[in-house]
């Protein structure tokens, strides 16, 4: 392996302050909840004190964006995305401050904050801005109302990204939001209020109540609530889907995946080893629909899987600050807890494991990039959402059975398939119940490109025209 | 010889469940007595079990693989065909329908014609209302589509013919597969409509009719882990319904639980959209 020396990041461009309010009302205020600290994953140091919006708060929160929903929402949809293009611009224009604050907090490599997140954070406000006044020829009939308030809470993995996919559709088709960041990762959320004061944007069009589980759970309750988006494990979706029953409450969920990334035998190598290490090391596997099950046609199976591990040997895990950095931390000591017993039940339960040698930091929450051979479709390694830098290899020999095996899931978030065929691809395309299916790529993004998923992975869009019909009475 | 004739006594019909495209009855071997809207007896309707409505389930999965993967052309004329067919019944509708205590039961089975006719139309048009090619920022193709949700449990409106037809055909026709619990009140109609997709080319399992009480089957339909959907447009209750949208959290069914539809307005694509998934394929553009 090449020696590179260090190419840190400079943190200076960021000022973290020692403690942070709730954004409520276009003010940051005191939260009544136990205020805790956020944690940056490389190094266990904390961050700073963040306060816990209670039942009260999220109250108050939820009326300030009753009382502005009025004026926002009869606002001409031409003003309001003025408002989304000057908040576009002004995160273009802080995009290197957010993306090492997003770093520290999160702990992902400053290489994909910066080329990944940031630029398509700024690009979703740049796209549904244009939609907040086109929104008569989207498909919904001629003048489509907005449903009132939003209670939107969003995962630790792509905080400000998530932010925005979240909020972007929301205020560009009228509707104002309270937002509940994740726990582990609630820094960005607050320079956004921040940069919401800076554009100038009507107090109480959106709001940010900042807390663990429970604040989560007061926002989706909420009974003046009319809306409310999740994205995070199936496991809590199912919770706010029984909770919302019966209220008239729309939702959409945005849940987990195991998505299978199938490699046939007439497939570019390269390409494809470029494609299995982007789907399940990207973000260090904490993306819902990363490729965290291979499945190989089973004549190229050791070719493969050689070229993989010689690529894997390469990665560089360490320093998230570091602009070589691939692989970066995790980013809790809970989430290491659950990546770490999934890894042993695979082998427990007789995969063979594999990782590369690879000097894990002394400090913070590290765990190298996996492989798992041997899997068996019934291993929870094959089944249950890992949600780190875990991959399954299983082998197919028809394409039949590759569809079976991948279809073989209650998830359906998203699925890769690699084959120079062009008729394959379309065959596979048609018969993989995956809501995203990438061919000859893997975990690409777009504002423009509707995402979201079959089955027990939730419901509803989220960007392309889709996406406004969440955000829609329609 | 005698001077009297001998009446002839009506041959009667039995009423049965429509599983897999047979007329079983329910294996519980339960029945209940159907009356008109003047308390005569009708027949007696098949009341349908949990083994039932499990059959009916497997029957519908079995069934979705072929019906998704038609042609929506082939989707589209087999509709037709079920208007064609319906039509042709139509004497046998209006007398049925009227004895359920229909005022101007010719125009519900018109409506109930046309209605099935306006559906089959949207098999290879919804496609292209529906999806979208998304102009990505980077070297790709990427395209949107959308497609069935799986296997729909839909509970019918007390509407007898028009009510049923106005929620299965939606669901139908973009290649779904459905159990249907049929109304509670009037369900005679429904196996005789069952008749009519038997006879109309819809591979059997597409649809599949269940009659009996709904708040003995809406719930079993609702929990069930492999329904996809459910379509709770004929639940009445209240308390029922949010038992319904609660069981259908646990493998996170897509519900549709519309307020007082109007079945002589115009349906509009919710119908068809609540049952659809959108997916989105990316491909890389070069040479």
């Amino acid at each position: 392996m090449f020696e590179y020396a260090p190419a840190p990041e400079s943190r200076d461009v960021v000022d973290i302050k020692p403690s942070y309010g709730l954004f409520i009302d276009g003010e940051f205020v005191d939260g009544a909840g136990t205020s805790f600290k956020t944690v940056n994953p490389a190094t266990e140091e904390a961050l700073a004190e963040v306060a816990a919006a209670s039942q009260a708060d999220v109250d108050r929160a939820v009326q300030a964006a009753r009382k502005a929903f009025g004026a926002w929402s009869a606002m001409p949809g031409s003003e309001r995305a003025k408002y989304l293009f000057r908040i576009a611009r002004i995160i273009q224009e802080r995009s290197r401050e957010l993306a090492v604050l997003e770093t520290l907090d999160n702990g992902k490599p400053i290489r994909e904050s910066r080329d990944v997140d940031l630029p398509l954070v700024a690009a979703h406000f740049f796209y549904y801005a244009g939609w907040a006044d086109k929104l008569g020829y989207a498909g919904y009939g001629p003048a489509p109302k907005p449903l009132g308030v939003a209670g939107q809470v969003i995962p630790w993995n792509f905080p400000l990204l998530m932010l925005a996919w979240k909020i972007a559709p929301a205020l560009a088709c009228g509707n104002t939001v309270v937002l509940k960041p994740a726990e582990t990762t609630p820094l960005t959320a607050l320079l956004f209020a921040e940069i919401c004061r800076q554009a100038d944007l009507p107090p109480g069009v959106v709001n940010i109540v900042t807390g663990a589980g429970e604040t989560g759970a007061a926002v989706v309750n909420h009974p003046d609530v009319n809306k409310v988006a999740f994205t995070g494990s199936t496991e809590v979706g199912r919770l706010i889907a029984r909770s919302v029953a019966g209220t008239g409450k729309k939702v959409t969920l945005e849940l987990g995946g195991k998505a299978a990334n199938v490699i046939f035998d007439d497939a570019a190598i390269d390409q494809a080893v470029e494609g299995i290490v982007d789907g399940i090391f990207f973000n260090q596997g904490h993306v819902c629909c990363a490729g965290s099950r291979l499945l190989v046609q089973e004549s190229i199976a050791e070719e493969l899987l050689e070229s993989l591990k010689r690529r894997l040997s390469r990665l560089r895990l360490g320093d998230p600050l570091d602009k070589n950095t691939d692989i970066g931390a995790i980013n809790s000591a809970e989430q290491l807890a659950r990546v770490r017993e999934l890894s042993d039940i695979g082998e427990a339960e007789g995969a063979e494991r594999w990782s590369p040698a690879c000097t894990l930091p002394e400090r913070g929450f590290w765990f190298p990039p996996t492989v798992f051979t041997g899997v068996a479709q019934s291993h929870r390694i094959a089944r249950d959402e890992v949600f780190g830098p875990v991959l399954a290899v299983l082998t197919f020999r028809t394409p039949a059975e590759a569809v079976e095996k991948a279809n073989n899931t209650p998830y359906g978030l998203s699925a890769g398939v690699w084959t120079e065929k062009g008729s394959r691809i379309l065959w596979m395309a048609d018969r993989l119940r995956a809501g995203v299916v990438w061919a000859n790529t893997f975990n690409k993004f777009d504002p423009a490109s509707p995402f979201g998923g079959y089955k027990e992975s939730g419901y509803g869009r989220e960007g392309g025209r889709h996406g406004l019909e969440a955000y829609l009475d329609v | 010889m005698s001077k009297t004739e001998a009446v002839r006594l009506a041959v009667r019909k039995t009423y049965k469940l429509y599983i897999g495209g047979a007329f079983p009855r329910s294996e519980s071997g339960r029945s209940y007595a159907v009356t008109s809207s003047k308390g005569d007896f009708l027949a007696n309707a098949s009341k349908a079990s949990r083994k039932d409505a499990r059959d009916a389930v497997s029957a519908a999965r079995k069934a979705f693989p072929g019906w998704s993967g038609a042609t929506a052309y082939n989707r589209g004329q087999i509709l037709y065909r079920i208007a064609e067919m319906l039509e042709g019944r139509r004497a046998q509708f209006v007398a049925e329908l009227t004895e359920a205590g229909a005022k101007k039961a010719g125009d519900a089975v018109d409506a109930a014609v046309d209605r099935l006719v306006w559906y089959a139309g949207w098999s290879d048009k919804i496609t292209s209302v529906a999806g979208a090619a998304n102009p990505v920022a980077g070297p790709y193709f990427n395209i949107s589509t959308p497609e069935p949700t799986g296997v729909v449990a839909v509970v019918a409106p007390a509407d007898p013919l028009l009510g049923l037809v106005s929620v299965v055909a939606p669901v139908i026709v973009t290649g779904n597969t459905c159990v249907v619990v049929a109304s509670e009140r009037a369900p005679l109609p429904s196996i005789t409509l069952a008749e009519v997709l038997a006879t109309s080319d819809l591979p059997g399992g597409v649809v599949n009719v269940l009659t009996g009480s709904v708040k003995e089957i809406a719930p079993w339909l609702a929990a069930h882990m492999d329904v996809n959907a459910v379509d709770l447009t004929g639940v009445a209750d209240d308390d029922l319904a949010v038992a319904c949208e609660q069981a259908a959290a646990e493998n996170l069914k897509r519900v549709l639980r519309p307020s007082a539809p109007d079945w002589s307005a115009d349906p509009g694509l919710k119908r068809m959209t609540a049952f659809l998934e959108t997916k989105t394929v990316w491909h890389p553009t070069g040479f």
